[in-house]
């Protein structure tokens, strides 16, 4: 024979669902799952995308990323300086030399297409997001600003097998 | 000869009184729900932000008074004084102690139940007069709600009142100190729950807020009110929760009394176990308003005059009888 | 906000006396009550804010008192221009864009896309990168369910499960972040697989983007989790009393009339049709794996409530067998830096929670295609709406609007 477990009405199956979350919030053994903002910060994935940062002297200012960019939110500035040779006698090197790289972070998709297509390794992700502002004009990271950031780059991480 | 100072003290004590049980319950409230809802709640304001209150109090008295251009003015701008005015009236009669109430009326409860139907007028005359298609559809449903709700209110007390043989509420706890055990165990426990629905019907809360309906109406009968006035309505709903809630403890829960303590000093742990047994009831009202959705219009009406109506008569039928054959 | 919708209707001209004379306001006159009362239907704009209208949708209804007579959808308040976006854009920069059409589920608008261009250009993904693409299409099931049943929720009254459902929906967002990169928009796939490397030069490109360290431990444990969640959800909000009065036998959609209307996902299958695309598609390996399709009976708002809260169970099971099951093996196939894909057309229809999307490429072997056509499934499921809507209470319309679960972006892309 089936045993008969009374089952209580539905809305008291609620009120007591309620009642222990209560009861969970106030216990100081359940872990809280808010993270209380300015104070504490959220700790966010190592691949999150956060901002971008620029290697100066990675960059040859090939354009691909101004290009590929949905929003065309890259600004990039460029000349040519020539270099001696490298034998004597040999012809003038040149090498180009980057005055002017601005990412518009207002502007930015987040996508993350500039920093696949790049082939000298001078844009990388990091999870960094607190650059907020008041005025929309400091939403443009210049150069020096972007060098910055590499400061927060994360390490490679392990990868699951 | 009515002595016009003694009124003003009676007076003040009992607003004092008022505004700090709309405090309570705002607390138990919003801090209430943010619990349940496994979040702080307000943190920053002050002590572990319980405080709030006064931040918010502040907070509506300096914003803009805006009247829309359309509304009629006078009934407009004196609505929220006719819901503030029948909430205040509920606090004279309600005793902390057999000595300590306002004004102790032979005719109580029908005191009580008459001066509580005012405030349909206050939130009808809302609902119409702001030029809104939204806040009219919000004040006929509170007029149709509040209306239908009054009667199961009446008849589950008239059964107390049979019960107890007088209409004066000290009257009506001293008999529950004769008899031993309070009413909800001594034969009312059926209208005890119809008087604790009928009571969140008439304060209009979930899940008998329609005539507000959050995600529907945007506020219902209140949308275009602000500042101030906002304020009122804000303050008079929650006198009207500890008001209807301590009742509901005088009448059913045994009111001051608790069974062991001596009897002497009634006049200091009465209230203290009156608000007890209040903030009781009102912690039930609170997780009832955060776990139930709200009833449709004519599901509502359907629960008052089907459901309610017929159970009160039932209830007064019995308990009629109980007295008639003991 | 209320202003601006009192201006619009003082253009259609309403005045007081139109108020006083709709529906059932007792309005006695002077003549006896035998005498017809005529009255006039009132013009309500449930307007393009509102807050349960799922964004911004404007619906004109006349009401008779609480009873609507008529409705009358506006679209094109959300409206983007992706199909014109698409035609100056090329391929890779498409797959950013598409994911914002659906903005509550992220992973699942890129991939009738690029399996529409993988189609063209005839190659297919390995088989990692197809198990990859699955999880993470079926977590972005969860995640979007999971707004809907809190949102639901909130609309019907109950004003606690949309807090318990976002906190639940975090974990399965911080899980897509910890394997893209980005929480709401993954920009995850490419044409012939997923992102295999961080860049292009050569020290990132050995930082390759495959599942990081600990996921399978933490996608098991969100997985219990969302079960839990399930569970608990059905006890809160379906067992409540109000909840299943207020939503069955309401908005009744039969077999027919979603056959006739063209509605598609949970919607079709709560009216009983069991159709899910998921069967019929060769471009994920759903036939590896063993799931149920929850199929309705009656076709009402709780029937649509509850197929989508059953989704959520069968799509973590599906997750905790492809964990199990993952192949090793490349992330992407080799394709040429730049992408021209050959002439052609190509349509490709996949399940996305909302229901049906489908994606018309047509290509002119260029750099991004000539002509992009998006078929969403929310703007074939309002289409319902003037029809299901008509003698309905007002607070029902809020219900079976709800039910519907459309997202605006998806309606005006």
């Amino acid at each position: 024979m089936k045993k008969f477990r009374p089952k209580l009405p539905g809305f008291l199956t609620g009120m007591k669902i309620l009642l222990f979350n209560m009861i969970k919030t106030l216990s100081p053994l359940s872990p809280n799952p808010n993270v209380n903002y300015p104070f504490e910060k959220e700790i966010v994935a190592p691949r999150a995308r956060g901002v971008i940062a620029l290697d100066q002297d990675a960059c040859t200012s090939c354009m691909l990323c101004a290009r590929q960019c949905p929003d065309w939110c890259i600004y990039i500035e460029g000349h040519k300086e020539l270099q001696p040779p490298a034998k004597p006698g040999g012809r003038q090197r040149s090498r180009a030399v980057l005055d002017r790289f601005d990412i518009d972070y207002a502007l930015c998709m987040y996508c993350g297409i500039c920093v696949e297509v790049c082939p000298f390794d001078a844009l990388f992700w990091t999870p960094e997001y607190e650059y907020s502002e008041y005025n929309m004009g400091d939403m443009l990271h210049d150069k020096n600003r972007l060098d910055q950031w590499l400061n927060t780059v994360p390490e490679v991480e392990g990868l699951e097998n | 000869m009515i002595d016009i100072s003694q009124v003003m003290v009676t007076a003040g004590i009992v607003l004092a009184f008022a505004l700090n049980g709309a405090v309570i319950f705002t607390i138990l409230d919003v801090k209430g729900a943010s619990w349940m809802q496994r979040r702080p709640g307000p943190l920053h304001v002050g002590l572990r932000g319980f405080i709030f209150p006064l931040a918010e109090i502040i907070k509506f008295f300096q914003k803009e008074d805006i009247t829309p251009t359309n509304v009629d003015s006078a009934v407009f701008k004196w609505a929220p004084a006719y819901v503030l005015a029948s909430v205040f009236g509920l606090f004279v009669v309600v005793p902390i102690s057999p000595t300590l109430v306002g004004s102790d009326l032979d005719l109580g409860v029908f005191y009580l139940l008459a001066i509580s139907s005012l405030s349909t007028l206050g939130v009808l005359t809302a609902g119409w007069s702001s030029a809104n298609k939204y806040s009219l559809m919000g004040g006929i449903r509170a007029a149709g709600q509040l209306i239908a709700y009054e009667l199961p209110l009446i008849l589950a007390v008239v059964g107390v009142v049979i019960q107890a043989e007088t209409m004066s509420l000290v009257g009506i706890v001293e008999k529950q100190i004769e008899f031993g055990l309070p009413f909800v165990l001594s034969g009312q426990g059926l209208a005890f729950l119809i008087f604790m629905i009928a009571a969140t019907a008439e304060m209009m809360r979930v899940p008998f807020d329609m005539p507000i309906g959050e995600s529907e109406l945007v506020s219902g009968f209140l949308t275009e009110y602000s500042g101030v006035r906002f304020l009122i309505f804000y303050i008079a709903e929650y006198m009207n929760m500890f008001i209807l809630c301590a009742v509901a403890s005088t009448l059913f829960l045994g009111g001051y009394h608790v069974p062991l303590l001596p009897v002497e000093w009634v006049n200091f742990y009465g209230p203290v176990v009156l608000i007890t047994k209040t903030v009781f009831l009102g912690f039930i009202l609170v997780l009832v308003r955060w776990s139930f959705p709200r009833f449709r219009e004519d599901q509502l009406q359907n629960l008052a005059w089907k459901v309610l109506i017929p159970l009160a008569l039932l209830n007064i039928l019995i308990t009629s009888i109980m007295k008639v054959v003991f | 906000m209320w202003r601006a919708c009192q201006k619009m209707d003082q253009r259609e001209a309403v005045k007081m006396d139109d108020i006083l004379n709709a529906g059932n306001i007792p309005y006695v006159s002077e003549a006896s009550v035998s005498v017809e009362i005529e009255t006039e239907d009132m013009t309500l704009n449930i307007g393009p804010q509102h807050p349960s209208t799922h964004g911004v949708l404007r619906l004109v209804a006349k009401v008779d008192g609480e009873k609507i007579s008529s409705v009358e959808p506006v679209l094109g308040y959300m409206h983007r221009g992706y199909e014109k976006l698409a035609e100056v854009r090329t391929y890779p920069q498409i797959t950013t864009l598409v994911n914002r059409i659906d903005w509550v589920s992220g992973f699942a608008n890129e991939i009738p896309f690029i399996a529409a261009t993988e189609k063209l250009m005839e190659i297919e993904a390995p088989e990692r990168a197809k198990h990859i693409r699955l999880i993470l299409t079926e977590m972005a099931r969860i995640a979007s369910h999971f707004v809907f049943n809190g949102a639901y929720a909130l609309e019907i009254g109950a004003l606690t499960p949309i807090f318990l459902a976002m906190e639940d929906r975090e974990r399965i967002l911080d899980l897509i972040e910890s394997v893209t990169g980005g929480r709401f928009h993954p920009n995850f796939n490419r044409i012939g697989g997923i992102k295999p490397a961080a860049g292009a030069g050569p020290t990132t490109k050995k930082n390759i983007q495959d599942l990081p360290a600990g996921f399978y431990q933490e996608t098991r444990d969100a997985m219990e989790k969302v079960l839990d969640a399930v569970e608990r959800m059905e006890d809160l909000v379906g067992g409540n009393e109000v909840f299943k009065v207020r939503t069955k036998g309401v908005g009744i959609i039969s077999k027919e009339l979603a056959e006739e209307y063209g509605v598609s996902g949970p919607i079709l299958r709560a009216s009983g049709v069991k159709f899910d695309l998921r069967t019929q598609t060769d471009f994920l390996p759903y036939d590896q794996f063993e799931y149920e399709i929850p199929v309705g009976e009656n076709g009402d708002c709780y029937d649509r409530w509850y197929v989508r809260l059953m989704e959520m169970k069968e799509s973590a099971k599906i997750i905790l067998q492809a964990i199990d099951s993952m192949p090793s093996g490349p992330l992407q196939t080799k394709v040429p830096k730049v992408i021209k894909v050959p002439k052609g057309q190509s349509y490709v229809r996949t399940e996305n929670p909302k229901g049906e999307m489908g994606f018309y490429v047509i290509s002119e072997g260029g750099l991004g295609p000539y002509r992009l056509k998006i078929r969403t499934p929310s703007f074939s499921n309002i289409s319902i709406l003037p029809v299901l809507l008509e003698d309905q209470l007002l607070p029902d319309l809020i219900a079976i609007m709800g039910s519907l679960d459309f997202v605006l972006g998806d309606v005006d892309r």
